[in-house]
Formats: structure tokens, C-alpha cells, sequence
């Protein structure tokens, strides 16, 4: 029998996710080891998070977080930062180290026979980082020649243009990677000092997912940390005493790029924390107005207008408030044009075109019954848990997402947006041609436009 | 270590893989179409991905936006046009699996009635909009072009990017997107996958209700490859580019995709860049700090593949300089292989990618996708196990073959990008390369 083409298929009743089990300890010292079986593939993926990021960075050394996650895998224990590497290469493990305004988190995933010898490694590089002098002047140089690069990539050059609008001197007002004075005033001694202060078992989370029992996932993390000592450590800068961000000295900035191929746009403000109560309905807002492909600014901007391959918006969720905003790169000569367009959407959602019964449901239906695709491996597993030690979110956080998200109405969604998406504290970034984009760009009328340049 | 499946294929021509795995109540559909960008020809290019956006604009019997009716059912979904293949994947909640596969088959069978001028104009500033933002803005951006004209002949089709030439972009005409579909859009010469919470023949009813009904189509001929021969000696061009390091591309014509000596060549390019301990990175950037980064591929694709070096320059540091230490590295490869120890490294490597490949069912790369990639290239979608064995059977013996046979002292594309106006810093001898 030919399929029905007049109408769309209607779905079938919804079939149960059974959300991962987090069982979770606290060793003697302190650290916090939570475990997740999923027996799919025989892998395991170790995580390990510490709340400590850019935002713990003193206010004159930015990058001193992320240069201290740099050096982790620099030698380590044991290990010289060849010896290291041989180590993660020979029970093929896939790395990743990342430092974010909030946390660093090392996470390594490895097939499950080398749970032990991957915990070990991840165990020395949070714990036991060498620090030495020749292997840290060899990174630092890595990192300004990547801050040399970046000077060319208009993404790069938008995003910190835009963080140290929105943000000045607050926490938030640098990139994890730091800037080249800093870095280059930095001293070894300042890391490993950075390190005592701030990694210490009290502060951790270790998390382990993978094809293995909570029993032995536990005893694996136990006999990788439990000598950790208990002592030590000293206080860092904590998100819940960061002061307000000043209010921004203009509404538009130019970074000129001469006869730049497309312009790159970022537009938002300081929003909420992820901790909000308004999280949920925030999450819908969101994509309704520019949060996925059929939202009304990539609507409107690609899909009606071609001025752009894609337009996004997002809530940057921290633990402080993070920003509200939207990434576009959009064609030189329809940037004032992009720019007054994404403005209008964002005060017609609040103002003349709230959000219909019929966009709820989207933005709703989307988050909700996508749900499940988050708990498909177990890197995934183990990230999510990581949300959940990180923001410190209640244990059943997963089995009461959708719930939350179903029950929001029009109207709360609505007041989402009216709360936290404001077009009066919207300021603008654009990278691109001075003179192609100026008159165009003080035609918008948002104040004077700031001539930037990004250090 | 394997994906078990079941595979059928319809009256009409169109295979149907399925494989079952319960562990999340998800489905990936995922439909590969055996056309590329190497099925263009000159003055037309890149308008195989052009023709992928308009995919997701509608067919006859639902012609309104194809992500709308997806997202509101929790799907995630794409596709992706490279010089081989145009691919298609949602991954949806079990109950939504009616759905994709009514939409992924509309627009295989109906998409016609429903294109319009506006909607292609519209796609094509699109597309025009992501060649700018991915080419022409970023860094380095137009390098690959100038590899790729270089290795190939005008009349080969390699010799141009996927993304394609803007100005062919502009060319484009609605009238070749109807004759594009009719001929490489058909069951024929398509491949649909499932993965995931779906038993076997319940799949295969599915597919074939939804499928069934589409006409067979006629199967294209194979694009026509004229010979490719290494050029005789090393070709050397240069790019200035909005840049602040100089960077050195190196490339070589190398064996096709699952053809002998590809997979040696990929645990070459192990041995010389993945890791601290590989070979190029350890010379260049960490004893002798004169480049920044460096990565070496191979490149595999259908009627012949390329490997390539490339490696940025450190401040103060000479591309003349790389090129010394990179052909240093290489001859004592060529001459004496890797050693045992690195290539246990590597094949441990290589082998936990496989196993990492087993953990999604969908999307790029997952599961539905590599069984897509084995029957379209090689008819045979259990050639996972096979796969593997390529990477198990290698030898430093093997290796040092592969990289004597193809990676010669000569006959090299040479590529360097410099900063604008600062053209004494490429290798001497580079002529400027041309792109558009």
C-alpha cells in the first residue's frame, strides 16, 4: 500500500527513556565520585571537574586557568610530557582538556580494560602536573602564537571584542585564553601556585560511565584518588560574590578588518545565571526566537533575506550571569540591514508578535522529545552529569526536565523573554570594513560607534 | 567488533540497511545518494551541494521548510555534500521514525513540483554566504583550492572543491537542478539506512511503504576519471593571504579509498602527527620549536585520494626551514619504516577509534552513516570487520612501502601561504597560485 501523502504521519505513542543512574561517594579527602553504568560499547569515559575557570583568574593574570589546564598533560607524575602522551596514545585514549569560565574538566575516554591506567592518567595530569620551566616556555609561546592567530579569525576577533564590551573588568570580561601581557609576565611559579591554591580534593568531582559496574567503576576512581591529600588549597574568586558587570560605554563596536569578505556579528547583553529558576522557560524563548534552524531570526535572516549561511541565538548558562547573544556572519553590504532585522525580532517577540500557542509547542516538542538523544554515549552521560555537579543541581534533574518544560505555558515563556531579552540593553559587535560599514552602521542610530581594537 | 544489519533491496533499486540497537528509544534514518561534486563539470562546479540545499525546501506534498515538521518531533538532523557522495541523516525519537522516512522519501520522489525561482535564488546567496564565511574570511581558507587545481587537470574532477567557484555558483540554473535530480536522485542510486530502536522487519515494511512507490530511475554511469599521473617534478605555488604565520602545504597523489596501501597511509600519517610522540610533531614543534602546529592526513576518497602535510610556521621562522626538517622526517620513514613500538601505538589508536565509531547510531559518522559508506563504495555494508583488519594487518614493513611508493622527495604540490605583501616568505621558486 502506497503512503498516505495527503497529511503527515502522526506520531506514535512515546516510547520511555530510563535516564542513567547516577550513584555517587565521597572519598575521605573529600572529592566527590559519582559512577554510571552503560553497558553499550566496552568503553569508559572518566571525567574530571574541577569549578575552577577564566572567572577564578586574578584580575591581573587573565589566562592564568587556562595555561594551567595547558600544562596538565606537560609532564605529569611520573611521566615526562612525552611519557604522557606515549601513555594516552598506547591505550588509545581521546583527550580533552577544557578550561571555561567556570570549570576546568579533564575528561578521557578508553576502551573499559584500561580503566585503571586511564584514571591514573587522568589522576597525574589533575593532581601531579610537573610544571617545568622548558616545557612551560614552549607552551607559552604555543599560546601567543595562537593569540597571533586568532588576530585574523573574525569569529575570535567578535567574540572578545564582545566579552570585554559586556563584561569589562567583571570575571567574565576576558577569554579563558588570556592576553599576550599577561601571558607574557606570567611565571611558572604563578601556575604552580594557581594549582595548590585551587585543585584540591574538597573541590573535585570524578566521574566515571562505561561498561562496568558502579563497584568497580567506584573502586577504580577510589584507589586512583583516595592519597590525594585532604589539605591544602587556599580560597578562589566564587561566582555567587561577582559584582554586577558595568553597564556597557556604547551600543556598537567596530573592529575594522579592510575589505573584509562578510561581516561577523555578535548582539546581546548580560543575562541570567544557570542556576535561574527561570532556566526552562528561558531554554524556549530561546528557540523560538534564533535557538534552532526554524527559529524567526534564521528565518528571517537566511531562509527569507539570504543575507547569512546561518544566524543563531543562545544563553551562555554560568553560574554567574552570562550573556545573551547572537553569532552571525552575514554579507558586508546587508550588516546594518542584518543587524536592524535581528533587533526587530527581538522586540516583536517581547512587543507586537508574542509567541503563539503554535511556537510553544515547537519549542517545547523540540527540547523535550529530543531529550533522549543526550544519553547516547557515554562521554554524553558523563558531561551531563558533569552539568549536574558543576551548577549544582538537584539529583533528579534529568527525570524532571521534561516535565518542566511541558508545563510551561505562553505566558511564562513570554515573561521569560520579557525578563531576561532586552532590546534597550542590546550592544552590538561588528567586525569588517570601516569604511564600507560606517555610514550604514550610524544610520542605525544606536549611539556612536565605537572604533574598536581587540587586544 | 562489527555492526550487524540486514539488507534488502526494493523492486525499485534503493537498499535498505538496518541495524538494530534498543540501548536509547531513538532512530537514525540516514540516505546516502552516490553523487558528488566529482559528478560536475567545469564552468558548473559546486552545484551538487547547492542542489543538497534545496533539499531541505520542500516537496510537493509538503512544501514548506523540511527542519519544521522534524524539530517539532524532537528530530536532529543535516546532510553534507563532499566530492563523492550527498548525504542525508534525522535522528528522531522511535515514534517519529514514520515521519522521517515520509519526508526523506517526498523529497526524494516529489521535490521537483515544488521548486520554485524564489527558493533557488534564495539558496543560492545562501550558499554564496557560506563560501564567503568558510572560504574566503577565514585564514588559509582558499589553500585547499589551490592543493586541489594543482594535483588534478582542469578536466578531472577533483580539481575543484565541493564548495565550488563563486562565479559558477552564480551561474547555476534552475534548469539544472531538474535535470541533476532526475538523474542521480532515484532509488537507484540511493542508500537508506536505520539504526537504533527498530526491529528488522518492521524497518524494512516501513521503507518499503514509504519507498516502495518511487520510480526506479535509470543508474548513472560511473563519472568518467582521466589519468591523474604525479606531476614530474615538485609543483611550487604561493598565496598571500590576510595571515599573520606563514604555513606550508605538502601533497602527494595517493592510493583510493579502500584501495591497498590506503589504510598504511592513514597510520602513516599517525606515526608522523598523532600525539606529542609522533614523529613530525616531536621534530618540529616540540624539539625544535620552528612550527606551531603540524598535521599529516590522508585524504581518502573514491577514485583516488591525496595525502597531505601542512605546518605553520613559528614567528621568526622560515617555511624553508619546515620544508628541511618535514623532508628529513620523511626520508628516515622511507628509508627505515616506524618502528614496531610506534606502530603498536598507532594501531591501538586506530583500533579504539573503530570501537568509539560503535557508540551513535546516527548523525555524521555513526553508525547508519558507515554502513551507508560501505555499500555505496564497496557494495558490502558488513565491511566494518574488514575495515579493521586493513589497520590489524599492517607492518612497519607495509608501511614504509606505502610511504616510499607515494610520498616521494619529488613530485610534490608545494602550497605557500604567506601574509599579504610578504611574498619572499614562500619556499623560492613558487609561482602564484590562482584561485577563484
Amino acid at each position: 500500500m502506497a503512503a498516505d501523502r495527503s497529511r503527515l504521519p502522526t506520531l506514535g505513542p512515546e516510547r520511555p527513556l530510563t535516564f542513567p543512574e547516577i550513584r555517587r561517594t565521597t572519598l575521605a579527602n573529600g572529592l566527590r565520585v559519582w559512577t554510571v553504568e552503560h553497558r553499550q560499547v566496552p568503553l569508559v569515559a572518566l571525567l574530571a571537574l574541577v569549578p575552577v575557570g577564566a572567572s577564578s583568574d586574578p584580575s591581573n593574570r587573565p589566562g592564568l586557568a587556562a595555561i594551567t589546564g595547558d600544562m596538565m598533560d606537560e609532564g605529569a607524575g611520573d611521566r615526562s610530557a612525552l611519557d604522557v602522551h606515549e601513555a594516552l596514545g598506547r591505550i588509545g585514549a581521546q583527550v580533552d582538556l577544557e578550561v571555561g569560565h567556570d570549570a576546568t574538566v579533564l575528561a578521557l575516554t578508553t576502551l573499559e580494560r584500561y580503566a585503571s591506567r586511564g584514571l591514573e592518567l587522568v589522576r597525574d595530569m589533575l593532581i601531579r602536573p610537573r610544571f617545568e620551566q622548558r616545557e612551560f616556555d614552549r607552551v607559552r609561546d604555543l599560546r601567543l602564537n595562537r593569540l597571533l592567530q586568532l588576530k585574523d579569525m573574525p569569529p575570535a576577533l567578535a567574540d572578545r571584542a564582545f566579552t570585554q564590551l559586556l563584561y569589562r573588568n567583571h570575571p567574565y570580561g576576558h577569554l579563558p585564553l588570556g592576553s599576550e601581557g599577561a601571558l607574557r609576565s606570567l611565571m611558572i611559579r604563578d601556575i604552580s601556585a594557581f594549582h595548590r591554591r585551587a585543585f584540591v580534593p574538597s573541590r573535585t568531582t570524578v566521574i566515571a560511565v562505561g561498561d562496568a559496574t558502579h563497584d568497580t567503576l567506584a573502586g577504580a576512581v577510589r584507589e586512583a584518588f583516595e592519597n590525594w591529600p585532604a589539605d591544602g588549597g587556599g580560597p578562589i574568586a566564587e561566582p555567587d560574590t561577582f559584582p554586577d558587570p558595568p553597564v556597557p560605554p556604547s551600543k556598537l563596536a567596530l573592529v575594522h578588518r579592510s575589505g573584509a569578505a562578510q561581516s561577523e556579528l555578535r548582539l546581546g547583553h548580560v543575562a541570567l545565571p544557570r542556576r535561574s529558576p527561570d532556566y526552562h522557560a528561558a531554554l524556549v524563548a530561546n528557540l523560538i526566537l534564533g535557538g534552532q534552524f526554524v527559529s524567526r531570526i534564521n528565518m528571517n535572516l537566511r531562509e527569507d533575506k539570504g543575507f547569512t549561511y546561518g544566524a543563531r541565538t543562545a544563553f551562555e548558562f554560568r553560574r554567574a550571569p552570562g550573556p545573551f547573544v547572537l553569532h552571525a556572519s552575514v554579507q558586508s553590504e546587508s550588516t546594518a540591514e542584518a543587524l536592524r532585522e535581528a533587533i526587530g525580532e527581538i522586540e516583536a517577540i517581547r512587543g507586537d508578535r508574542p509567541i503563539t500557542r503554535d511556537e510553544l509547542e515547537l519549542g517545547r516538542a523540540s527540547l523535550t522529545r529530543g531529550y533522549p538523544r543526550s544519553f547516547e554515549t557515554a562521554d554524553q552521560i558523563a558531561r551531563g552529569a558533569a552539568q549536574l555537579a558543576l551548577y549544582d543541581l538537584p539529583d533528579d534533574y534529568f527525570g524532571t526536565f521534561v516535565p518542566k518544560v511541558l508545563a510551561l505555558s505562553e505566558t511564562d515563556v513570554t515573561a521569560a523573554a520579557v525578563k531576561h531579552i532586552d532590546p534597550a540593553r542590546l550592544v552590538g559587535v561588528v567586525v569588517g570594513d570601516r569604511e564600507r560599514l560606517m555610514p550604514s552602521l550610524k544610520a542605525l542610530e544606536l549611539g556612536d560607534v565605537a572604533d574598536v581594537s581587540v587586544t | 567488533m562489527n555492526i550487524p544489519y540486514t539488507k534488502h533491496t526494493l523492486s525499485n533499486g534503493l537498499d535498505v540497511l538496518i541495524h538494530e540497537d534498543h540501548a536509547v528509544p531513538i532512530v537514525a534514518v540516514n540516505l546516502w545518494y552516490h553523487v558528488g561534486s566529482k559528478n560536475e563539470v567545469p564552468g558548473r562546479t559546486g552545484f551538487a551541494h547547492l542542489f543538497e540545499h534545496l533539499m531541505f525546501e520542500g516537496s510537493q506534498h509538503y512544501d514548506r521548510g523540511y527542519f519544521h515538521p522534524l524539530q517539532e518531533a524532537g528530530a536532529s538532523l543535516n546532510g553534507s555534500t563532499n566530492a563523492d557522495r550527498t548525504n542525508y541523516w534525522e535522528v528522531v525519537p522511535t515514534n517519529a521514525l514514520d515521519l522521517a522516512l515520509w519526508m526523506e522519501s517526498d523529497r526524494m520522489g516529489y521535490l521537483l513540483p515544488a521548486l520554485t525561482d524564489a527558493k533557488f535564488d534564495n539558496q543560492r546567496d545562501v550558499v554564496l554566504n557560506e563560501r564567503r564565511q568558510n572560504y574566503e574570511n577565514r585564514p588559509y581558507g582558499l589553500a585547499g583550492m589551490a592543493i586541489v587545481a594543482a594535483l588534478y587537470p582542469p578536466d578531472h574532477p577533483y580539481h575543484w572543491l565541493t564548495i565550488g567557484a563563486a562565479d559558477d555558483i552564480r551561474a547555476a540554473h534552475i534548469d539544472d537542478v531538474r535535470a541533476f535530480f532526475q538523474r542521480y536522485y532515484h532509488p537507484r542510486n540511493a542508500s537508506l539506512a536505520l539504526a537504533g530502536d527498530i526491529d528488522a522487519d518492521r524497518g524494512l515494511e516501513l521503507a518499503e511503504h514509504y519507498f516502495g512507490e518511487i520510480a526506479a530511475g535509470v543508474e548513472p554511469d560511473r563519472v568518467a576519471v582521466p589519468p591523474a599521473p604525479p606531476p614530474k617534478h615538485d609543483v611550487m605555488m604561493v598565496l598571500e593571504d590576510r595571515v599573520e604565520l606563514p604555513r606550508l602545504y605538502l601533497a602527494w597523489h595517493s592510493p583510493a579509498l579502500f584501495a591497498d596501501g590506503d589504510a598504511e597511509l592513514d597510520l602513516v600519517a599517525e606515526v608522523l602527527s598523532s600525539g606529542k610522540t609522533s614523529r613530525l610533531y616531536r621534530a618540529l614543534v616540540y624539539e625544535q620549536r620552528i612550527a606551531t602546529e603540524v598535521a599529516a592526513s590522508q585524504n581518502s576518497r573514491e577514485a583516488g585520494s591525496f595525502f597531505q602535510i601542512v605546518a605553520t610556521a613559528a614567528p621568526g621562522r622560515t617555511l624553508a626551514e619546515v620544508e628541511r626538517a618535514i623532508a628529513k622526517e620523511m626520508s628516515r620513514l622511507l628509508e627505515r619504516g616506524p618502528t614496531d613500538n610506534e606502530l603498536e601505538r598507532c594501531r591501538a589508536q586506530a583500533e579504539a577509534h573503530f570501537l568509539f565509531r560503535l557508540q551513535t547510531v546516527g548523525g555524521f559518522g555513526g553508525k547508519s552513516d558507515q554502513l551507508n559508506a560501505y555499500n555505496t563504495f564497496l557494495g558490502d555494508p558488513g565491511y566494518f570487520t574488514r575495515d579493521l583488519e586493513r589497520y590489524r594487518a599492517a607492518t612497519p614493513a607495509l608501511l614504509r612501502q606505502a610511504a616510499a611508493a607515494y610520498l616521494k622527495p619529488s613530485g610534490r604540490v608545494m602550497l605557500s601561504v604567506v601574509p599579504r605583501g610578504r611574498l619572499a616568505l614562500a619556499l623560492a621558486g613558487s609561482q602564484p597560485a590562482t584561485v577563484s
